[in-house]
């Protein structure tokens, strides 16, 4: 795997594969030495365009576990401005001998142009690209679940049958879409459920049920109920009349968790608003994955970063 | 091409058996050893090499600590050839501090893979010492790595494949060797070559 | 003055004939012509069509040299079979006053390669909120009788009446980039399922619609022309039908590239595919094909939009709309009208040169080959097909959306005022055809 793009571009056999590595990468993680020497000598840079300490410092973790040299490099401001910033920095990487770049950035697409613009030799993982995708995050999700699920017997496993409920500003966000096309690719059933303002236009051939009623999509008993953050800043665009109008209508409020199923998963990708898209009963109680699911970023992490970097040429 | 029969599922059987009677009579009885396997076939190996050894050693209530030791992440040649998956590593409860570890793999070859499975054994634990056990020792060592049990000596040349297949993993059982020529019978590979060279 | 000879060409109602160009005007058309002293062009299985006619360049002189200028986009276009374009009024500064408009106009027929009409701005600096100069550039030099603001649309309705009243005073006619703003904020791509995959902002068909809609009725109610500029939604086709059927003075333009390409084509984030308005879905492109071809749409329009390159290689969402289509509009017609089936060679006349000089009110330009008509037409060679490459571009811009494809037919030859601007294929140098005067 020379780049990780998109969940899009996964089959199931890689899916899983990239699971099963991360199961292993999660088992070093759990010893007192947690460094391996795998990718000494390679060089990531974490390629900021957009804060995000919650991912930078995943990433940064999972390379520094694997023993790669890692440079942070925050650029600031320049997504929307000019195109050149991309390209220039991109090639000052290049010239810095980058193996791989980790790479977050506002535009949708920033990874895929540049894994394909020629400007850099190095793998592209994507961090986390405007509005598309964020797959390191969907397959820590994904691996979560799986673990949950299924414990030590996850291995080689697929997640056939599992039912998952993604709630909230489905528009908006590149975990949702990243969640949907693996969940599907894994087997899942995918339920999205948002304010109709929220759904994106134009997903009828999606590979999921759509639907605007949470207390429906809860009623439904899925495995696991993942809620996704909510920019408060969407209230002044117009997308729903107030915060408490939303948190009524799609916020996991201690009533709809306790309708929930005692198997069933609570998941957000953080950070919570908490008391508003989710209740702390909810986000602090044992069927929350919400801290494995930063721990399990890591070890997916250090999987995807094996991955794109570890191979040479046949 | 033709592949040539070298050892038989009873000659394995019993390469296993005096292997474990080897490994009993050198550490002067059971006591502190740990059956590690080298992933995929090593893991199977372990797991009968363990199994005798409990048998053998006629201890009550005594079973040989058993798991898999996978050194992918420990590799020398990642850059060197396509990446691969890695294996689950399953260490016994008790851990490996003190105990005397054996690894168990099935073709010793460059020696590469060991010196992986070393290093990977110091992150985890620091045995009293380690051996080593193989059901085949093809020879072309790059490293000064030595095993301590054989099953079977096999000279070979570097363009020459030797195949184990083993009951638990691939529902027969049979070393065989193939390809290569006369001529390279001596021939040293300088190469990176994976370990065993099995498919 | 060289007198040519075109001898065995085919005409565009399917006839073969041999046509004189004698200084200003074509002196003959017929079989089994000669003139003495004339140069002849060998035409057999040419197809000569009337020069084509463009209501929609991007010349980017002033302000953007650096893209285009108006002889390289000149060059293109006669390169394109073109033989005159019509240079749209968004240049810096913003072409709303009659100097501005007089410079287009004098660089271009110091270029010599086709005609440039100018297109006035319809609001000063296209700021949407001031009448510009109307009355003075149509009274200019220049002559303007068609006023845009392409690139942003004509959004308050009240403004918009008073621009089709004041332009239809003036004998012009409002050609508007219909885009309603507020719902097209931050837009990206059509606004369907490949927007929603790539996560891009959206671009609703209803926002070029809406304004459609409330033009058509502006233009009823104040009796004056509208045009509509690079119409590319199913709807938009549906609701010209309806205002035409009602009698009302619209016309409209589709590019080439909304009749060929759709949005499917923006999944791997290549920004050559990135144009406003954005590429459509299947549905889109049947429609505006079958609109062009009944008459409800009457011209076709490029929208040249030259971009330097580092506004296209960049990530989409800061890469510039627009791609050049001057060389490439007769090959791209040809492939989505005419093999198939949708429209012959009339009616390839009929929308690439014919009605466009009539809604542009260009002289001396859209006219049927025959005795005394202009002088300008285009040789092209059907048969075959061509990779389309960097090579065939002429002016200073490289974002072709058809690099790498197989296109159809070649422009073999162009004449414009009776003299070759291309011949053999290849492009006149600048100093020959400037030095005609």
């Amino acid at each position: 795997m020379k780049h990780l793009l998109s969940t899009k571009e996964l089959d199931a056999a890689t899916a899983v594969g990239i699971l099963d590595v991360a199961d292993d990468m999660a088992a070093t993680q759990q010893r007192e030495v947690k460094k391996l020497p795998t990718l000494r000598g390679k060089t990531v840079v974490n390629l900021f365009f957009e804060d995000s300490t919650r991912t930078r410092i995943s990433f940064e973790a999972a390379a520094k576990r694997l023993s790669a040299d890692v440079i942070s490099f925050a650029a600031k401001g320049s997504s929307v401005s000019k195109g050149e910033s991309l390209q220039d920095t991109a090639q000052t990487l290049e010239a810095i001998g980058a193996d791989g770049i980790v790479l977050r950035h506002s535009s949708s697409g920033a990874p895929a142009v540049l894994a394909r613009s020629g400007w850099v030799s190095a793998s592209i993982v994507n961090a986390g690209d405007g509005t598309h995708e964020h797959p390191t995050q969907a397959l820590l999700d994904a691996f979560t679940l799986r673990r949950r699920l299924h414990g030590d017997a996850g291995r080689g496993r697929d997640l056939d049958g599992v039912s998952v409920l993604i709630v909230g500003d489905i528009l908006h966000s590149r975990v949702a879409r990243s969640n949907v096309w693996l969940l599907a690719t894994l087997g899942a059933h995918v339920t999205l459920v948002g304010p109709p303002t929220l759904l994106p236009h134009g997903i009828g051939d999606w590979p999921v049920t759509v639907g605007t009623d949470l207390d429906a999509g809860i009623a439904e008993g899925p495995d696991a109920v993942m809620m996704l953050r909510v920019q408060k800043e969407r209230m002044s665009d117009a997308f729903f009349p107030s915060a408490r109008e939303y948190a009524a209508g799609w916020g996991l409020n201690g009533a709809r968790f306790r309708a929930l199923p005692g198997r069933t998963l609570v998941m957000h990708p953080g950070p919570m608003n908490r008391g508003f898209e989710i209740a702390s009963e909810a986000a602090d109680s044992p069927q929350s994955t919400v801290r494995e699911q930063v721990a399990n970023g890591v070890a997916t992490r250090m999987a995807a970063l094996y991955l794109t970097l570890a191979g040479g040429a046949a | 091409m033709t592949a040539r029969a070298v050892l038989q599922q009873a000659d394995i059987s019993r390469a296993l058996t005096r292997i474990a009677h080897e490994i009993l009579e050198s550490n002067r009885g059971p006591e502190g050893l740990v059956v590690l396997g080298i992933p995929t076939r090593g893991v199977e190996l372990a797991d009968r090499v363990a199994g005798l050894l409990t048998e053998f050693a006629g201890v009550p209530a005594w079973s040989c600590p058993v798991g898999s030791l996978d050194v992918t992440m420990y590799r020398d040649d990642l850059g060197r050839n396509p990446v691969r998956g890695t294996a689950p590593t399953r260490i016994p409860d008790a851990g490996i501090d003190g105990a005397t570890v054996v690894l168990v793999d099935d073709v010793l070859y460059s020696g590469r893979t060991i010196r992986a499975a070393l290093d990977a054994l110091a992150d985890i634990g620091r045995p009293a010492a380690v051996r080593l056990a193989v059901l085949v020792d093809r020879g072309h060592r790059q490293l000064p790595i030595r095993p301590d049990f054989v099953g079977k000596n096999l000279p070979s040349a570097a363009s020459e494949r030797v195949n184990v297949r083993l009951a638990g993993t691939d529902g027969v059982e049979a070393v065989t060797i193939e390809g290569g020529t006369a001529d390279e019978a001596d021939a040293v590979s300088t190469g990176g070559p994976a370990e065993g060279g099995a498919a | 003055m060289t007198t040519y000879l075109i001898a065995g060409a085919t005409l565009a109602d399917g006839r073969t004939a041999d046509i004189v160009l004698d200084g200003g005007i074509v002196a003959e058309v017929g079989t089994g012509l000669s003139r003495a002293g004339a140069t002849r062009v060998d035409a057999a299985g040419l197809l000569a069509l009337p020069g084509l006619v463009d209501l929609h360049t991007h010349l980017r002189q002033p302000g953007g040299e650096g893209s285009e200028t108006v002889l390289s986009g000149s060059r293109a276009a006669a390169a394109g079979g073109y033989t005159a374009v019509s240079a749209m009024a968004n240049t810096d500064p913003v072409a709303d006053t009659a100097s501005a408009v007089e410079q287009v106009q004098a660089l271009g027929d110091a270029a010599g390669y086709v005609t440039v009409r100018p297109i006035g701005a319809v609001t000063r600096g296209l700021e949407g909120t001031q009448l510009a100069d109307l009355g003075a550039m149509a009274r200019s030099r220049a002559r303007v009788r068609m006023f845009s603001d392409d690139g942003l649309c004509v959004a308050d309705p009240l403004l918009m009446r008073r621009a089709l009243e004041y332009i239809g005073g003036l004998g012009g006619v409002l050609a508007q980039h219909a885009q309603e703003p507020r719902l097209t904020v931050g837009a990206q791509l059509n606004e369907g399922p490949v927007s929603a995959e790539l996560g891009l902002a959206g671009w609703p068909a209803v926002a070029e619609e809406s304004i459609i809609a409330r033009d058509v009725l502006l233009a009823q109610h104040t009796g004056a022309r509208l045009h509509v500029c690079h119409l590319s939604t199913a709807g938009a086709v549906e609701i010209v039908r309806w205002a035409k059927a009602r009698g009302i003075a619209v016309t409209a333009e589709v590019t080439p590239h909304h009749l060929l390409l759709t949005d499917r084509l923006a999944e791997g984030y290549d920004a050559r595919f990135k144009v406003n308005p954005p590429l459509r879905g299947d549905g889109d492109v049947a429609a505006v094909r079958a609109g062009l071809a009944d008459g409800t749409i009457d011209a076709v329009a490029t929208d040249h939009a030259p971009h330097p390159a580092d506004s296209k290689s960049a990530e989409w969402s800061a890469a510039a709309n627009g791609m050049v289509g001057l060389e490439s509009a007769l090959s791209v017609v040809h492939e989505a009208m005419v093999e198939t089936g949708l429209l012959d060679w009339a009616g390839v006349e009929r929308v690439m040169s014919l009605a466009p000089a009539r809604i542009g009110d260009i002289r001396g330009q859209g006219e049927p080959i025959a005795a005394g008509s202009s002088p300008e037409l285009v040789l092209y060679d059907p048969a075959v097909r061509r990779d389309f490459s960097e090579t065939q571009l002429h002016g200073r811009s490289r974002n072709s959306p058809y690099l790498g494809r197989s296109l159809p037919g070649r422009v073999i030859a162009t004449f414009h005022r009776g003299a070759p601007t291309v011949l053999d294929g290849a492009l006149l140098p600048v100093e020959e055809v400037a030095a005609r005067g």
